[in-house]
Formats: structure tokens, C-alpha cells, sequence
């Protein structure tokens, strides 16, 4: 093995060790503030903040999908995609924008002349 | 016949057939837990009325749990930049210490489990509980696949190593994608359940 990849495996490590730390003092971050007791609308948009960050983390540096191949990419845009769909499905079925029944008139045969 | 691109990267997409197909797998994964957090919205939405999480889990707890988990992620990565290193002996360390704190894990969840049981605090109960205890449940069963093959590659699996370490090497990366994502579902989960 070269000086240089043992060098690179070095500065990865680091890297990891840093990442770690930086995932603990979030989760005690995340966690502190839920004692705060924030209205429930602001805490879970902080919440969902936060564990964003630290699955940005993860997945960048733990994951290695900082400086990974486009078709992962590719892949993960569609994987988001739908699961935004997913998401958004049942809410806006919750709001009556899908699937709502449609009011029509039932015509019996004996009015109809049939 | 040798399979082509089992190590190498295919020119095109710059990946091996590994890579490619995990990231795929976590891609249906995503969804799997995607409908179930959809579930949770749907259900939180439509409730007349739904408790703060921190008001019937134990939260210093599932914290606990929390940087264990993140914890075996940070060893499961090492384990991989240690083969990269050609160091088995660190490797095996590394990935014997990942599956002690997926035990960790699972111990710590049987324990708040059999904690709301002594309660006759069943998924039954409430449509929270039901859940919870889903979600928790469906990842519980994740964290047990992953403990399974990184127990098979720190036991027999490690052989591999002997006769084609670049493709050992590379299936523990593989192995490291999924239990990465165990986490990262985790790391979700708690804030949703534990601290909303």
C-alpha cells in the first residue's frame, strides 16, 4: 500500500471521528430542546431540521454520497421524488383534493323509460 | 464464467453491480418506511387528540439508544477503512464491536418494551401505541437482518478476505450502506416519536 492511501485512509478517519462527534452534540441538541416544550408546529419543524442535518451527515460522509456516481444520484432524485408523493397522498386525501366522491344523479330504468 | 463488474467499476456508471444494487434495495426501503411515516402524519392529522411522545415514552432512554446506534455506525465504517488499510485483526474488532452495540440496541428496546407490557400498554391500545410499536417494530427487524450478516462476515464470511480481499472489501462497504441506513431510519424515527 502507498504512503498516499495510507494518508487517505487517515484523513477519511478523521473525518469520521468528527462526523461522530458532530452526530452527538446534535442528538443532545435535538433532545434539549424538546424540553423547552415549543408549540407543536415549531418543534417538529426544528426537530425534522435537525435530524435532516444529522442525516445529511450520515448519509455524505458515513455513506459516502459526497462525491458519488451520478446514477446514484439519479436514482435517489426519483427515490425522493415519490416518496414525496407518498407523503403528500394520504394529507391530501385527508383534505378532500383526492378521491373524493362525485354527487351524481341516479336515474332509476322504470323513470328513464327503459 | 465470471460475473463482470463484481469488483471493478462498469465504465458507464462508474459502479460495480454491489454498489449499484444496495443503493437500489435502500431506495425501496425508503418507501417502505416512507408509507409507514405517511401513516403516522395521516393518523397524528386525523386524531381528535394525540399525546406528546416524551409524555409516554421514556426519552433519556431511546437517547441512550440513539447514540448507540450512532455509535456502531462509526464502527462499522472503520471496519471498512480498516480492510482498506489491509488490516483484518482491526477490521474484525471493529465489526465484532458493531454487532455488541446492535445488541445493545435490541436489549435496550426489549427492555421499553417489556416496560409498556408490565403496564398492559399494548399496540391495541391506542392508535399512538399502534405506531410505535410498528415503526419501532418494523426497524427492530432491520437492526436483526444487519446484525446477522455483519455476524457472518466478522465469523465465516471474513475468509473471503484470504482469497479475493477486493471483493471482500467491498461487500462489507455494501454491508456498511445498509446498516448506515438502519441508523439514518433511526435517527428519524426518534425525534417523531420520542420528542413531538
Amino acid at each position: 500500500m502507498t504512503a498516499s492511501h495510507a494518508d487517505d485512509v487517515e484523513k477519511h478517519t478523521k473525518t469520521y471521528v468528527n462526523v461522530f462527534l458532530t452526530l452527538l452534540v446534535l442528538t443532545v441538541v435535538t433532545v434539549g430542546i424538546s424540553y423547552v416544550h415549543l408549540a407543536v408546529p415549531l418543534a417538529i419543524t426544528v426537530a425534522l431540521i435537525v435530524a435532516l442535518v444529522k442525516g445529511s451527515l450520515v448519509a455524505s460522509f458515513f455513506m459516502h454520497l459526497a462525491g458519488e456516481q451520478k446514477a446514484i444520484f439519479a436514482a435517489l432524485l426519483l427515490t425522493a421524488i415519490f416518496f414525496a408523493a407518498l407523503l403528500l397522498l394520504p394529507v391530501l386525501t385527508y383534505m378532500g383534493g383526492i378521491g373524493t366522491p362525485q354527487h351524481t344523479e341516479v336515474v332509476s330504468g322504470a323513470e328513464s323509460g327503459h | 464464467m465470471d460475473i463482470p463488474y463484481v469488483v471493478d467499476a462498469r465504465p458507464d456508471t462508474g459502479l460495480n453491480n454491489a454498489k449499484l444494487a444496495i443503493w437500489l434495495f435502500l431506495a425501496s426501503e425508503v418507501m417502505l418506511f416512507g408509507a409507514l411515516f405517511s401513516s403516522y402524519v395521516l393518523l397524528r392529522v386525523a386524531a381528535p387528540v394525540w399525546p406528546h411522545g416524551y409524555d409516554v415514552l421514556n426519552v433519556p432512554v431511546a437517547t441512550f439508544n440513539t447514540l448507540v446506534l450512532i455509535t456502531s455506525s462509526v464502527t462499522m465504517v472503520m471496519s471498512f477503512a480498516s480492510l482498506k488499510m489491509n488490516d483484518l485483526a482491526t477490521f474484525k474488532s471493529y465489526i465484532g464491536i458493531t454487532v455488541i452495540l446492535g445488541f445493545v440496541f435490541l436489549g435496550v428496546k426489549a427492555y421499553e418494551y417489556s416496560e409498556k407490557f408490565s403496564h398492559e400498554l399494548y399496540p391495541s391500545e391506542n392508535t399512538f401505541l399502534a405506531i410505535y410499536f410498528t415503526l419501532t417494530g418494523l426497524h427492530m427487524l432491520h437492526v436483526i437482518g444487519g446484525m446477522i450478516v455483519n455476524s457472518y462476515y466478522w465469523g465465516p464470511g471474513s475468509k473471503l478476505w484470504h482469497t479475493a480481499p477486493a471483493q471482500f472489501t467491498n461487500r462489507i462497504e455494501v454491508a456498511g450502506l445498509y446498516w448506515h441506513f438502519v441508523d439514518l431510519v433511526w435517527i428519524f424515527l426518534f425525534p417523531v416519536l420520542y420528542l413531538l
